[in-house]
């Protein structure tokens, strides 16, 4: 039973899926693997940490279209639901 | 050397060292963005003394804000002087991310030292760097500190001498390849799980546990405020003034004579016989009362638990909670910081606001501000005259505010040509508060207020009762009475401290004591005063920040809403 659900749990995993920062749930974490985004909001994520093939986790969301929490390495970065949305990661 | 620029990613602790180095102090807190001023001080004596200046944090040398473009101009301008060094201090627990900035800088043609602060925390959350190997890579001198405690400072001053500029080679396009590479060789995190701690503080973020924990805290902000401000008025300052210096004042005055015209100045009227803090209006007594016995008690109060607040790194969780809030104004989420410290004073209100990336939010945040944040000052007066009604005279005060702020917000929103971008921030690490520095700040904060209040009450009091014994109060009464009585419903005395509000609103609102006013009267007194203008030190700060041409358009919003909703209540109430 318990190995069961463990095996499915890992179907599941192992499937890859890309996905805006906005559409990941708390605690899951991907790469980035794609960032729409001009020059500016580029450089912004840079600054902190965040650019094509870093791994992040996401923290948290908030109702209504809030802001999504994010971690890459020991930092967290808060990002308005626009700019989370450019941000794409495969889970 | 010429001088020393303290350079690094926002909240590292630039200012808790440049405290350290130089022994001025500056305010620090946990949240990135704290200091938007830069801050000089001066480090050795005679010859060798040399400027130490605090630059904004910034996270790369392209900035994306205006506190970020201050730094960046002042590392090109202290470039351009030659003869200076930068001084980069890095976030221990974040070194990848803060690595960028000392690699823009090591291409810079000035000499740096480097600084790994929050070297206990790193360790203590299992980061080790190989601050040798790094030093290879690097070719600049490293020293490890912490500062908070002053671990590494004397290492830090000692080698000083030691800037260079760096010798480290890579092409702009690679630097994030370069920095990984670096840490990969210098860096070693031991794996650790999620703690129950970490889980704990999480639940403040996510919207579902976070907005009922920001309710309970903001419940318990406003009353710890209380209970400390009246705790310190009925323990502390109530029997300083009653017992002590009313004693004094009675002897005082039997000396000089109750008609003389000194004792109109200095004691003021005796009500029954007797002084009364509140309304004898002499400088000596309600002059000294207001800024100490009425007002302080609560600014201590109030710092307290705001510096408790900042240091614990909790305001940027509550700007994430309340960004969707915000985004009704035209603001985002980080704009609650400002707004936080509005509630104590709104001068530091309306600098803060240059953590906001565009001129329409910093000209809407401003301006909400003056319009609708009572500094705690003002504050602490009116919950003075109006307390003894409880609820029934406090709440339509600031319940009229808060939606003259709302109705104020969504208008400029709609009006207000600009941008407003998203909310982008860092969220940094719990900390506990050090009680020490929290302490410093806080009474950094209160020298502040009473260098900036004392003077300008005792002052204003004086010029009030020349005033009154002129007949000039009563000429300006005349004119302006159609608008005070006719719209307001106010007394025509009341234009007197219309005027007044724009020296202090501390003192204006204590200049309706001796009025006799009635609640409704109070009420709407008190929501005009708060709306109307800025005081004089508002005034100064927000043309400097925004320029004549926003101050005016602010101001015209202010006169016409107050007058508004003053008329409003009047009839309503």
């Amino acid at each position: 039973m318990v190995c069961a659900t463990s095996v499915k749990k890992r179907t599941v995993e192992t499937k890859m899926a890309n996905v805006d920062l906005t559409q990941m749930k708390a605690g899951q974490s991907g790469i980035v693997t794609e960032i729409h985004g001009g020059y500016g909001m580029t450089r912004k994520l840079d600054a902190m940490g965040i650019r094509l093939g870093v791994r992040i986790t996401k923290v948290s969301g908030q109702i209504m279209r809030g802001p999504v929490v994010v971690r890459t390495g020991n930092t967290q970065v808060a990002i308005g639901f626009g700019m989370a949305r450019r941000v794409v990661v495969e889970v | 050397m010429k001088k020393i620029l303290l350079v690094g990613n926002p909240n590292v602790g630039k200012s808790v060292i440049f405290s350290r180095l130089t022994g001025v102090s500056v305010i620090a807190s946990n949240y990135p963005g704290t200091t938007v001023e830069f801050s000089k001080g001066s480090i050795g004596s005679g010859e060798k003394k040399t400027d130490v200046i605090d630059v904004p944090g910034t996270y790369s040398l392209d900035p994306t804000s205006p506190a970020e473009r201050v730094a960046t101009e002042m590392i090109e301008q202290a470039i351009k002087e030659k003869n200076s060094i930068v001084i980069d201090i890095l976030d221990a627990t974040n070194l990848e991310r803060n690595l960028n900035l000392t690699l823009q800088l090591l291409k810079k043609d000035i000499p740096i030292i480097v600084v790994l602060n929050l070297w206990d925390e790193a360790k203590h959350i299992g980061i080790s760097i190989d601050v040798n190997r790094l030093q290879e890579i690097l070719g600049v001198t490293i020293v490890p500190t912490v500062a908070i405690t002053g671990q590494g400072i004397k290492e830090l001053v000692g080698r000083l001498g030691e800037a260079k500029k760096g010798k480290y080679q890579y092409d702009d396009k690679e630097r994030w390849h370069e920095i990984g590479r670096i840490i990969d060789e210098v860096q070693v995190i031991k794996h650790k799980h999620h703690t129950v701690g970490e889980r704990l503080t999480d639940l403040t973020i996510h919207p579902w546990t976070g907005i009922p924990i920001a309710i309970i805290f903001l419940f318990l902000i406003f009353h710890a405020i209380r209970f400390i401000g009246e705790g310190l008025i009925n323990l502390v300052f109530a029997p300083l003034f009653e017992g002590l210096w009313a004693p004094v004042m009675m002897k005082f005055s039997e000396l000089i004579g109750v008609d003389s015209f000194f004792h109109k100045l200095l004691i003021g009227q005796l009500i029954e016989g007797q002084i009364d803090f509140g309304e004898s209006f002499g400088v000596l007594t309600t002059g000294l009362f207001v800024p100490f016995g009425a007002v302080l008690p609560y600014i201590i109060a109030f710092y307290l638990v705001l510096s408790f607040l900042e240091d614990s790194g909790y305001l940027p969780r509550l700007a994430v909670l309340l960004d969707n809030t915000m985004h009704t104004i035209g603001l985002h989420g980080m704009a609650t910081v400002p707004m936080f410290l509005a509630c104590g004073c709104n001068v530091p209100g309306i600098l803060a606001t240059r953590i906001l990336e565009t001129r329409r939010e910093r000209f809407i945040a401003a301006t909400l501000m003056s319009i609708a944040i009572p500094c705690m000052a003002q504050t602490a007066m009116i919950f003075g005259l109006l307390g003894e009604y409880g609820p029934r005279g406090l709440v339509p005060v600031f319940v009229t505010l808060f939606m003259i702020w709302l109705v104020a917000g969504i208008l400029m929103k709609l009006l207000v040509k600009g941008e407003s971008p998203e909310i982008f921030t860092e969220i940094p690490s719990y900390r506990l508060p050090y009680f020490g520095i929290l302490l410093k700040k806080v009474w950094m904060r209160i020298k502040w207020f009473l260098k900036e209040a004392v003077p300008f009450v005792l002052l204003g009091v004086f010029i009030v009762n020349i005033l009154y014994t002129l007949g000039i109060i009563d000429i300006l009464g005349n004119i302006a009475a159609p608008v005070v009585t006719k719209l307001l419903g106010l007394p025509r005395e009341a234009a007197g401290v219309l005027m007044f509000g724009f020296l202090r609103k501390d003192l204006a609102v204590g200049m309706l004591a001796p009025l006799q006013l009635s609640m409704k009267q109070l009420i709407i007194a008190s929501v005009v005063l708060t709306m109307y203008f800025p005081c004089v030190a508002t005034f100064a700060v927000f043309l400097k920040e925004l320029g004549i041409f926003d101050m005016i358009k602010a101001a015209i919003i202010m006169i016409v809403s107050a007058f508004l909703v003053g008329s409003l209540l009047n009839l309503i109430l």
